[in-house]
């Protein structure tokens, strides 16, 4: 069966092979975090004093926006998931990760894309597609980089040394094949040289939004999920048939979601969505069965841990997944759209949910692949409660002030200022909620760079001594200790 | 190994399926679209726009208004609306008294009250509204009621709907309104008042440019943000520059400037004032009102 079974799989050498190519992941996905954040913060200023920058085409109210969106999704999230998947990938098969040198490269591929999509958006050159905007060379760039890590993680999956499939394997490799497929297909129609005429653009561009933002993160969220939950609590993921099952209705269901109740195009895709998200309940329920079964009775304190952030991050998705479905319901659709509803339930989803989660992962893989301590522990204790503190405040203003600005804008006789004023208010105590995350990502990002500047400073300390020692005689290379074996 | 590859394929099937029904699907309906007819009329929908108001488009693109304003009308269904056009040589108040005798008439019994009501204040202007009713019968039966000589009654179906009735439009918004938008930008939060047909409602361009330069000058305690960028405070001459802004007290820049709206700024307003979705189509149907007024 197993080749090399006798040859024991050492679990830092796996790490070790992981350290470059994630440290250029997540480094860039945690600056990318604080700065979409921080644009974001800058953007929401706009509704509290309108004219601040009425003089400054690059951060008024529609640019600085979109690149915030942006950057929290392709930025942050997607690159810091792909760093984590590549880390589980290369656990679950017990070998080193194959082509280390591949992903390092689409890193900075990745990263490069999405600095000048920035840029490009502040100048004005956005395309005008919601979670699109990023022109051509920068889907190029970014489809590319997506391209090369999946070779990675598909070619360490070919030289696995255990072949059993796992609950996570199912996710994250449907996340590598959807996003390509999604990403590609949207960006070949949309933003291309003869894009069809007419309203299909925005047909495309919801069906795009909602597999990017539920589908993706939620194939990506649970994938993680579900790897670190029984690791921390110490047994197994509990029943991996609702896993499938979940995973089965979500790519089935969830995909069919994202057109708009009142959408001006033919009636069947509307309602072909209210029934893609009426089912898309059982995976949500499937997913939170699992994971409750999984984390209930596990002697595991939390403490602002990566355990807390994963369990936060589980909880996060439900809910925001629910209140997604929720506004494919006609009868609420009908209050809830172009409200902050959708902005709240999204932002929630991005940050709330797949941030956590991520945020989590990040802590917990670092230290290994880095075989030191985090710099900061403390800080990462802090990033736990400012930012869980910080999405609650965040968005749950945005989702009651979007429900009564809704209800305001149902009833003509209520002027139109009022139910954008009354909206307004939720905002002010929201955006307390923005900083408190800025504040909490900061933690994150202060104990990347640390980790890396220390490790960039070991390096050059090593080769220092190699190259006395080598003056003084041919010193013999040292293998790497290996303490504990690799376990999936 | 055999549940892992038909995970894999019950995957890309589902996947797949979505790809299909929602990009594949809506293409081959939607992409081949071209221009309709307007209900009861040979014009063309939607109008070409404007060279200048193609480019500003790009302009409202490139600034991002979409982030706070749509340009979707929605509509929750039809009411049929009862209006008087001609009074002959009735007085008002006689006609008020004609109409109450009627009140008798069983058909009627539902709506006496509603149009007793809009009829209590009524002055005689015309066309005068007095009954707006989901049910086509009744409506039927009043018109042909109150038709006597020198009396004109019409029937209007009319789109309902809060939207509607803030004066966003006369109609939901239809997939043709879209055919030539590039990119198509409906929106997705009402931050701002929907614009699908602001071209209708404020058809100044002086004002959608004073707009532009300070919301405030034309809105008092508006909350859109000014886009002053899009214009250049330059010194007057000896006389004021003809395109200059005229601008309110407390809005206007220190004497001896003046506020030139660039071409961007031009090419926004004239693509703000293409902006109506206001006839009537087969897909969203509504009769036109059939006096002058808009
Ligand atoms: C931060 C949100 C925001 C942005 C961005 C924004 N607007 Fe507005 N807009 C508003 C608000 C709020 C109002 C209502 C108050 C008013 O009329 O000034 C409004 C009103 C308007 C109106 C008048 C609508 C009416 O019914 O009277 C027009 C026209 C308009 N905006 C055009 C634009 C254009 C063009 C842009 C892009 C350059 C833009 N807006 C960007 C918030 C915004």
């Amino acid at each position: 069966m197993n080749p090399n079974g006798n040859k024991s799989i050492c679990a830092n050498e796996i790490d070790a092979s992981c350290r470059v190519p994630l440290l250029a992941l997540f480094g860039g996905a945690a600056l990318w975090l604080v700065l979409g954040l921080a644009l974001g913060l800058a953007a929401v200023m706009t509704f509290h004093k309108p004219d601040m920058f009425a003089d400054c085409a690059f951060l008024t109210f529609g640019r600085a926006q979109a690149a915030a969106n942006d950057l929290l999704l392709y930025g942050f999230a997607i690159p810091a998931a792909l760093g984590v998947m590549l880390w589980i990938f290369a656990r679950l098969s017990l070998v080193p990760l194959a082509l280390p040198i591949v992903p390092v490269v689409a890193a900075h591929l990745w990263h490069l894309g999405v600095l000048v999509g920035t840029m490009t958006i502040l100048f004005g050159g956005s395309t005008g597609h919601p979670w699109l905007e990023y022109p051509r060379a920068v889907a190029v760039l970014l489809f590319a980089g997506f391209m090369l890590v999946a070779v990675s993680a598909a070619a360490t999956m070919g030289f696995r040394q255990n072949r059993e499939l796992y609950p996570s394997h199912w996710f994250l490799f449907a996340a590598l094949l959807w996003f390509a497929w999604s990403y590609g297909t949207a960006n070949l129609f949309l933003v291309c040289n003869h894009p069809p005429r007419g309203v299909v653009q925005a047909v495309i561009g919801w069906w795009l939004a909602n597999n990017l933002i539920f589908v993706w993160l939620a194939l990506a969220g649970t994938g993680i999920a579900f790897y670190f939950l029984p690791k921390i609590a110490g047994k197994p993921l509990a029943s991996s048939g609702y896993a499938l099952f979940g995973f089965l209705t979500l790519v089935f269901f969830g995909t069919w979601v994202g057109i708009p109740q009142s959408a001006p195009v033919p009636a069947w895709l509307p309602t072909a969505s209210a029934f893609g998200a009426l089912l898309s309940v059982i995976p949500v329920i499937a997913i939170a069965l699992v994971a409750r079964k999984t984390v209930c009775g596990a002697k595991v304190p939390c403490m602002g841990g990566p355990f807390c952030f994963i369990k936060f991050g589980v909880l996060s998705f439900v809910v925001s997944s629910l209140l997604y479905i929720g506004e494919f319901c006609p009868r609420y659709s009908r209050v809830l759209e172009f409200t902050w509803f959708n902005f709240g339930v999204t932002q929630w989803q991005l940050l709330g949910f797949a941030g956590m989660i991520l945020c989590g992962a990040i802590y917990e893989i670092l230290p290994r692949v880095m075989a030191g301590e985090l710099p900061f522990p403390k800080l990462a204790k802090a990033n736990f409660f400012l930012c869980s503190g910080g999405v609650v405040l965040y968005v749950i203003p945005l989702l009651i002030g979007g429900v009564e600005q809704g209800m305001k804008l149902r009833d003509a006789n209520i002027p139109f200022a009022d139910a954008s004023a009354i909206a307004l208010k939720f905002l002010r105590i929201s955006t307390t909620g923005q900083m408190l995350i800025l504040l909490g990502t900061l933690c994150l990002l202060l104990n990347i760079i640390v980790m890396t500047l220390q490790w960039k400073l070991g390096l050059v300390k090593t080769v220092v001594t190699v190259f006395k020692d080598s003056l003084v005689e041919g010193s013999a290379h040292q293998p790497l200790p290996c303490d504990k074996e690799a376990k999936s | 190994m055999k549940t892992g590859f038909s995970v894999f394929l019950a995957a890309f099937v589902a996947l797949g399926a979505s790809c299909f029904g929602l990009v594949y699907g809506p293409l081959k309906q939607l992409s081949g679209a071209k221009e309709t007819t307007v209900l009861q009329s040979d014009a063309k929908w939607p109008q070409q726009r404007t060279g200048e108001a193609t480019l500003g488009e790009q302009v409202y693109r490139a600034n991002g208004c979409a982030a706070c304003h749509t340009e979707q009308v929605r509509q929750d269904g039809f009411a049929i609306e009862v209006t008087l056009a001609t009074l002959g040589t009735y007085k008002p108040e006689d006609f008020r008294a004609f109409v109450h005798s009627l009140f008798i008439m069983p058909e009627l019994e539902s709506v006496t009250n509603a149009i007793a009501a809009s009829l209590r204040d009524w002055k005689g202007d015309l066309p005068k509204t007095f009954l707006v009713t989901a049910d086509k019968e009744i409506a039927g039966k009043l018109v042909q009621s109150v038709t006597v000589p020198g009396v004109k009654a019409q029937l209007r179906l009319v789109a309902i709907g809060p939207d509607i009735a803030r004066g966003w439009g006369p109609r939901r918004s239809a997939a043709a309104d879209y055919l030539y938008d590039q990119p198509v930008q409906p929106g997705g939060l009402r931050a701002g008042p929907d614009l699908a047909n602001i071209g209708v409602r404020a058809p100044d361009v002086n004002w959608q440019l004073g707009h532009l330069y300070a919301p405030k000058s034309v809105v008092p305690g508006s909350t859109m943000p000014a886009f002053r960028y899009l214009f250049e405070v330059r010194k007057a001459g000896a006389a004021p520059a003809p395109e200059a802004l005229k601008l309110k007290e407390g809005f206007a820049p220190t004497a001896g400037f003046e506020v030139i709206p660039t071409a961007e700024a031009r090419e926004l307003a004239a693509y703000l004032l293409s902006l109506r979705a206001n006839a009537p189509l087969l897909e969203a149907p509504f009769t036109p009102v059939f006096s002058g007024k808009p």
